[in-house]
């Protein structure tokens, strides 16, 4: 007999929450504390020993915080997670874990643009060298492990071209290497795509798109799959060695299959600092409640958009997974049968003039540097989130400059239509 | 019985039913995971007893060592084995070999032996391998959210008012929540290749 197991969306709404012990309050309480108090000398310095599960100061744990990590944790189908101040302050995090001065982390050349950024310049400025691979050949992050090597980087759709990343092939190379696969799930969210079942070892995310899904709470969260064995060689020593300021802790070995996790909390979140707020943690809670409800709506609308602007004479090109013939249709087909997604780009007959006509001249899409919110944002990322790239790296991360990018909400499809409609004949 | 994956009733009804712990490898360097697991449980009420002949002289948050089990001299309601699988068969046959039997054999996370497990079974002893019963009564307490550790448990009901401090109940309703099917996986692999 085994244990019948819920399903996503009863996870998305209960997972990690529980009636409050002491008012019976059946919403998550919001814990804007900044310490908790102990019981006694003992009890405190089992809690900093980490001996004892518990609160200490919110930097390292919050209550509130507690129910959004367990709640990703479980729509994911991870171990554990840690809830941050940001999807950026997600990636410093786990690569401070994996990463010396010197080592190396291949990552997909389609990444964010303030991925690419932050890869690019604040990583290499503490030394951590990015090798850039093309997630259309997979031989190529193959070519780039070296002995330096730490870890994989990979988006599961990638922004801003919403192409969908081949995670089981990468997660081989990986396996093969001996390193993690580590994959922003942003663009997807569990509800579309689960890495972790395809082979990923840490996933992370900006919980500021559709996780969070209303454009109001920043937040990251980093999800310990469980899967990789940080002791098997001398390569991750945080967490296989003595740790000095746990008095010689060995995290793996104390903490098992979330060993990942406790480590970005008390050696990670600790030190570097990027707490999330509780209050942040709430809304965004609240929000991942309808998820599933909001994604499928997310997709649903974006297929009619892309089917729309694929047969508007003003229209070059559309590049959205979910359409049949796109380049990345049967990789739709295999990881998110759900929906491709919300968030992709489309050129237009007259280049980069006419995306600025469009942008300009659009009533209910908002021209703004976000997406997953519940309203339908524009941007055109060559001037703007990608702006810091050259051009050969602008086409080569799907931001050309004739390029715009959509990130479709939850209004009426037919009012979304009819706005670009007008704005394209305008 | 299949000891890839256990209900939470049959964990929480052992951690539920037992009352003394033989902790087979308890160490006494406060860093070590056998300590603290130790240390959490005797916090919850449970009359640990360190065996570990290492250490006959000195005792452990106040309880003295003893050399082996046959050395407790008294019943004993569960076995928990902190030592690698290679060294699970031994404890095992000697566990068998006390009057009354212990109730449960308990192996440790990494800890497993089929044959040891089968032959315990064959006397009516429960059967635990590879979790830490720290963990699973964190997990079924809900205590190690606190962590952001998946629980794996679900509860409409109002969580159990803390005890003593902020300890929690065991004894709190819940079904199954969300699953770590990969991880579990990933642990099958690495027992079946060392």
């Amino acid at each position: 007999m085994t244990d019948r197991l819920p399903g996503f969306s009863t996870l998305a709404v209960h997972a990690g929450a529980q009636p409050d012990p002491t008012t019976g309050a059946r919403a998550t309480p919001i814990y804007q504390t900044t310490s908790f108090v102990f019981n006694d000398a003992d009890h405190a310095a089992s809690l900093f020993g980490l001996q004892s599960f518990g609160n200490i100061y919110t930097r390292i744990g919050n209550p509130t915080n507690a129910v959004l990590e367990e709640r990703v944790a479980a729509l994911e189908g991870g171990t554990a997670a840690l809830a941050v101040a940001s999807g950026h302050a997600a990636q410093v995090v786990v690569l401070q874990q994996l990463m010396k001065p010197g080592d190396e982390i291949i990552a997909a050349r389609k990444l964010y643009g303030g991925s690419i950024n932050q890869f690019t310049h604040a990583f290499k400025s503490f030394g951590w060298n990015v090798a850039w691979a093309d997630p259309d050949e997979i031989e190529s992050f193959e070519r780039a492990v070296t002995p330096h090597t730490k870890a994989m980087f990979i988006e599961s759709i990638a922004n801003p071209s919403g192409s969908v990343t081949d995670i089981e092939a990468i997660a081989a190379v990986a396996r093969k290497a001996g390193v993690p696969l580590i994959v922003d799930n942003t663009l997807a969210t569990p509800y579309l795509i689960k890495p972790i079942d395809h082979g990923a070892d840490i996933v992370v995310h900006s919980l500021t798109k559709f996780l969070g899904g209303h454009g109001n709470s920043l937040g990251g969260i980093i999800v310990d799959a469980g899967t990789f064995d940080w002791s098997k060689d001398n390569k991750y020593p945080m967490l296989s060695e003595p740790r000095p300021e746990y008095h010689g802790i060995k995290i793996q070995e104390t903490f098992g299959n979330f060993a990942f996790a406790i480590a970005c909390r008390v050696l990670g979140l600790r030190d570097l600092g990027p707490a999330l707020s509780p209050f942040n943690a709430f809304m965004i809670l609240t929000g991942i409640e309808t998820l599933p409800l909001r994604m499928q709506k997310h997709c649903d609308n974006a297929k009619a958009v892309a089917e729309f602007l694929a047969g508007h004479p003003a229209v070059a090109a559309v590049n959205y997974a979910g359409l049949p013939g796109d380049k990345y249709n049967n990789l739709a087909r295999k990881y998110a049968p759900k929906g491709a997604g919300a968030v992709f780009t489309f050129s237009l007959k007259g280049g980069y003039d006419a995306g600025v006509n469009l942008v300009s001249n659009l009533r209910l899409f908002s021209h703004l540097a976000n997406v997953g919110d519940t309203r339908s944002l524009v941007i055109h990322p060559a001037s703007t989130t990608h702006s810091q790239l050259d051009d050969a790296a602008k086409i080569k991360s799907g931001a050309a400059p004739d390029v715009v990018r959509l990130s479709i909400g939850i209004e009426d499809k037919d009012d979304l239509i009819a706005d670009l409609d007008q704005a394209l004949r305008a | 019985m299949n000891h890839d994956t256990y209900t939470d009733n049959y964990i929480r009804g052992i951690l539920n039913g037992v009352k003394s712990i033989a902790m087979v490898g308890a160490s006494p360097v406060n860093v070590r995971p056998s300590y603290f697991a130790f240390k959490y449980l005797a916090e919850r009420g449970y009359d640990m007893i360190p065996v570990n002949p290492g250490h006959v002289g000195k005792s452990l948050l106040g309880k003295p060592f003893v050399a082996s089990l046959a050395d407790i001299g008294r019943p004993v309601d569960m076995i928990d084995i902190f030592r690698n699988s290679s060294h699970i068969m031994p404890v095992v046959e000697e566990a068998l070999g006390l009057s009354p039997l212990p109730k449960v054999i308990w192996m440790q996370l990494g800890a497993r032996d089929d044959a040891a497990a089968t032959k315990a079974e064959a006397v009516g002893i429960k059967v635990v391998m590879n979790r830490c019963p720290k963990i699973e009564y964190g997990r079924l307490s809900s205590e190690i959210s606190w962590m952001g550790v998946n629980s794996r448990t679900l509860s409409s009901k109002r969580a159990p008012m803390p005890t003593q401090g902020m300890r929690l109940s065991l004894n709190r309703m819940s079904v199954g929540g969300g699953e770590t099917a990969a991880s579990d996986r990933a642990a099958k692999n690495k027992t079946e290749t060392t």
